[in-house]
């Protein structure tokens, strides 16, 4: 039971890597697609000032999947690393480059090492996903053995294994889509959200084409997982289906309440479908599952205290990051000094703070669940 | 005969990945903590410039806190990458490692992970809310950061001071049974450790920013603007240095008791014996101290306070678990104790013109010492990790895990190793270029436009998305 409710919490950790790291993914992908110097202005600007406040806090999402995977269940994280080490050395190598690339084009004033620094950060936001999905893949088809001793390049390599790949990319593409549509009918900038608009639906269509191709490997690669997901974990693959229809058909019809959120729930409904699909296994085709993967029960306990704290504390923390950056109070490049705002009082911002759906529902939900877990806690 | 050769060329082919794995354990580590330093000090040394901004409308502190901000922003990413490298490492240069002990000592890195978030959660708002943020709420904003940071730092050191005095669960065939959280954090080593890391971040953050302002300062820009940021860095840490050495020498004192051999290597005490001397210097080769010079009773006297006190020699464990190459360890712990009492002397000396003259020194040797301060900190600290990291070998885990046993069994950490040299050279070369183009583009704009403090403040620079071009 304990168990499970850690490898609950592992599966909500890998969603919200999903939903917010996924798209600062994606703002590279369009980055790198966005063309010319010229061409590309526009675009980058937007994408630029809508990752730059959040990316780092999205990103250490990633540090604590990595913790909880090997706090809980080092056998399995252990047999991991092991046998999946060139696929993430690779995604490993390219975190490094998006984050330093990324923080680097900023603050770079020749446009000749900007563009380095930019195709650094763009190039592997597209490489990092891809290496991810290769692991997850090798995972899902039971490629990796609990008592691995030796790196396979077979495990990830699989047609199951770079379809998962592909699709992380194509998801990653569609969620940033989806949000920086928002972004720009935030902005009232009429031609980047049509811009957006048509990419996050070619995403979307792509996307949803490399779900199904990847489904439909799974028959062959691992038959176990492919009947459960055909059956008891039915009602959340029809789920993200239907929330990828739906975002198509809100886009279509230019609305955009709610986009955002069904965007990203079909996102969880996925990694969700995958998990009740596996349960209770870790590793299929190996005896490993979540309660004998190597931790005791006070550690697997000790882990649950820590993610109330983490949500009592770090919920209303994003909260207010995302409602800050929401109503656009948060500024890139203006650290620098202002002729108006020394050490006066400053005034209130001019502008009134536009509504944010995703960040005032995240706001009402993580107050919900902040609630719950402190009367729990009593 | 054909089977003893295989285990032996085996245990050749596993050795040849124990050394690169940590070659390249020790490059990622040692390039990360120096980021870490700043990311754990640097948010305090920025809240005191814009405290003192604030508070005495003081609008040179102010510009410094501003300028520092951005600063920070480059650190703060290039810190949280590399710091993410190290995570994934732990899995794959050291999988038997975390497979054995992953549910006992990822509990504090669970923790440190709680206040990574809200040390990115609120360093995004300060460095970003800077224009529409009013002044104290704005101030508010960073606290959290440095306390955070000090937090998120005391954690992961409770994880390395857990591998040099491991305890707090019980092992039964192979597998870990019960955890006890509370004695893994608080571990035997965490008591000396903590303070000692925190503090050393202090000072390396602290003298490193005195350093660029003595360095501008030698070079004749005796402005406010260049003492008023020697002065925000140095005072800190000049005021922590004295602690430092007080917390240096229990730990070392500690280290004589609970890691004797580690401490024997940092003394040569080859074996054990009272009237022990102290040697300064020296490298010890088979037996001889080459070079060097030789203090009687003084190794007895500093860990006992009598001649007459016994010290544990490295002849108590057998050759086999003996840490390689001890004059690295001795001559690294005598750097760092040296380099310490410089940063002291260097502080005293301030102090002391200041109790008399109240300004400070105005001999250029004073300021050269400023100026090399902050490279001073970081060797210092540089080489008391290569102590106590070098120190533990062979075991990663104390008595219980050797290093070999930890590595992968993968081949091609030669490969990684190499690569990983390459980029992180590219990283800090780049970041270093960048920070000297901010400086350099703030002295021209300070040119431009004379007295920033005094005068209007420069045109802001064009916001961040729209001078992008790819």
């Amino acid at each position: 039971m304990i168990a499970a409710t850690v490898g609950a919490i592992l599966l909500a950790s890998v969603t919200l890597y999903a939903v917010l790291g996924g798209a600062d993914f994606g703002g590279g992908l369009w980055d790198l697609l966005a063309g010319t110097t010229r061409r590309g202005r526009a675009p980058r600007a937007l994408i630029d000032e809508s990752i730059t406040p959040v990316w780092e806090a999205n990103h250490v999402w990633l540090v604590f999947i990595l913790v909880i995977f090997w706090t809980a269940f080092p056998h399995a994280f252990a047999a991991v690393m092991t046998v999946a080490a060139l696929p993430l050395w690779l995604a490993v190598g390219g975190i490094v480059l998006r984050g330093a690339g990324f923080a680097f084009r900023k603050e770079m004033s020749r446009l000749g090492l900007q563009r380095a620094a930019g195709a650094a950060f763009a190039f592997s936001s597209l490489l990092t996903p891809f290496f991810m999905g290769t692991v997850i893949g090798a995972i899902a088809t039971g490629q990796v053995p609990a008592d691995a001793a030796h790196a396979s390049v077979r495990a990830w390599t699989s047609p199951t294994s770079l379809l998962t790949g592909f699709l992380f990319v194509a998801a990653c593409a569609y969620l940033a889509a989806v949000y920086l549509v928002g972004e720009a009918a935030r902005r009232a900038d009429q031609g980047l959200r049509t811009y957006f608009t048509r990419r996050a639906q070619a995403a979307a269509i792509i996307a949803g084409a490399l779900s199904l191709a990847t489904l439909a490997e799974l028959h062959s690669s691992n038959p176990v997982l492919y009947d459960r997901l055909t059956g008891r974990a039915l009602g959340l693959v029809v789920l993200a289906g239907v929330c990828g229809l739906a975002v198509l058909t809100l886009l279509t019809t230019g609305r955009r309440t709610g986009v955002r959120v069904i965007a990203a729930l079909g996102i969880a409904a996925v990694v969700w479908g995958w998990g009740v699909a596996q349960y209770p296994v870790l590793l299929p085709r190996t005896t490993l599952t979540l309660s004998n993967a190597g931790a005791p029960h006070t550690t697997l306990v000790a882990l649950v205290v820590l993610f109330v704290a983490v949500v009592v504390l770090i919920g209303p923390s994003f909260i207010l990051l995302f409602s800050l950056q929401g109503r656009r109070l948060l500024h890139a490049g203006e650290a620098a000094p202002l002729p108006d705002i020394h050490t006066q009082p400053r005034a209130a911002p001019p502008q009134p703070p536009t509504r944010h759906p995703l960040a005032n529902r995240l706001a009402v939900l993580g107050l919900v669940v902040a609630a719950v877990a402190r009367r729990r806690r009593r | 005969m054909t089977i003893v050769h295989g285990v032996t060329l085996l245990a050749a082919s596993h050795a040849s990945e124990v050394v690169p794995a940590r070659a390249q354990m020790a490059t990622t580590l040692g390039f990360h903590i120096i980021l870490a330093c700043l990311g754990i000090a640097f948010p305090t040394i920025v809240l005191i410039a814009e405290f003192i901004g604030l508070r005495r409308s003081n609008a040179v502190a102010m510009t410094l806190a501003r300028r520092w901000s951005q600063v920070m922003g480059v650190l703060v990413a290039v810190g949280a990458v590399t710091g993410t490298v190290l995570s994934f490492e732990l899995g794959l240069l050291w999988p038997g490692l975390m497979r054995r002990f992953g549910a006992v000592l990822g509990l504090p890195f669970g923790i440190e992970g709680l206040f990574f978030f809200l040390e990115a959660i609120f360093t995004a708002i300060y460095l970003y809310g800077w224009r529409r943020l009013p002044g104290w709420a704005h101030f508010w904003s960073g606290v959290p950061i440095a306390v955070s940071g000090i937090f998120g730092a005391m954690s992961v050191v409770a994880v390395n001071s857990w591998m040099n005095q491991p305890g707090g669960f019980t092992e039964r065939d192979g597998r870990i049974v019960s955890v006890n959280p509370w004695q893994v954090y608080f571990n035997h080593a965490a008591a000396y450790e903590m303070p000692h890391m925190i503090l050393a971040a202090y000072m390396v953050t602290g003298f490193l920013v005195a350093g660029v302002y003595a360095t501008g300062i030698l070079r004749g820009r005796r402005d406010p603007y260049h003492y008023t940021g020697f002065a925000i860095g140095f005072v800190p840490a000049a005021v922590l240095t004295p602690f430092q050495i007080v917390v240096g020498d229990t730990a070392a004192r500690a280290i004589a008791h609970d890691q004797p051999v580690k401490f024997a290597a940092m003394e040569y005490v080859p074996r054990t014996s009272s009237n022990v001397p102290e040697w300064l210097g020296g490298v010890y080769v088979d037996g001889h101290v080459y070079g060097g010079l030789r203090i009687p009773y003084m190794d007895s006297l500093l860990v006992g306070f009598r001649p007459s006190t016994r010290v544990t020699g490295w002849d108590i464990v057998p050759a086999a678990e003996r840490p390689p190459v001890v004059w690295l360890i001795h001559l690294c712990f005598d750097a760092m104790v040296a380099l310490g009492f410089l940063l002291l002397l260097t502080g005293l000396w301030a102090a002391y013109t200041w109790w008399r003259r109240r300004r400070l020194p105005a001999q250029r040797l004073f300021w050269l010492l400023g100026a090399v301060s902050g490279l001073a900190a970081i060797v210092a600290m540089e080489c008391g990790w290569v102590v106590t990291e070098v120190g533990r070998q062979p075991w990663v885990v104390y008595r219980l895990q050797t290093t070999a046993a930890a590595a992968t069994t993968n081949g091609g950490v030669l490969t990684s190793l190499s690569l990983i040299i390459v980029l992180y050279a590219v990283l800090g070369v780049a970041t270093i270029l960048i920070l000297r183009s901010l400086a350099s583009h703030w002295r021209r704009s300070d040119a431009e436009q004379p007295a920033v403090p005094y005068g209007p403040a420069p045109a802001p620079r064009d916001a961040g998305g729209i001078d992008i071009e790819v």
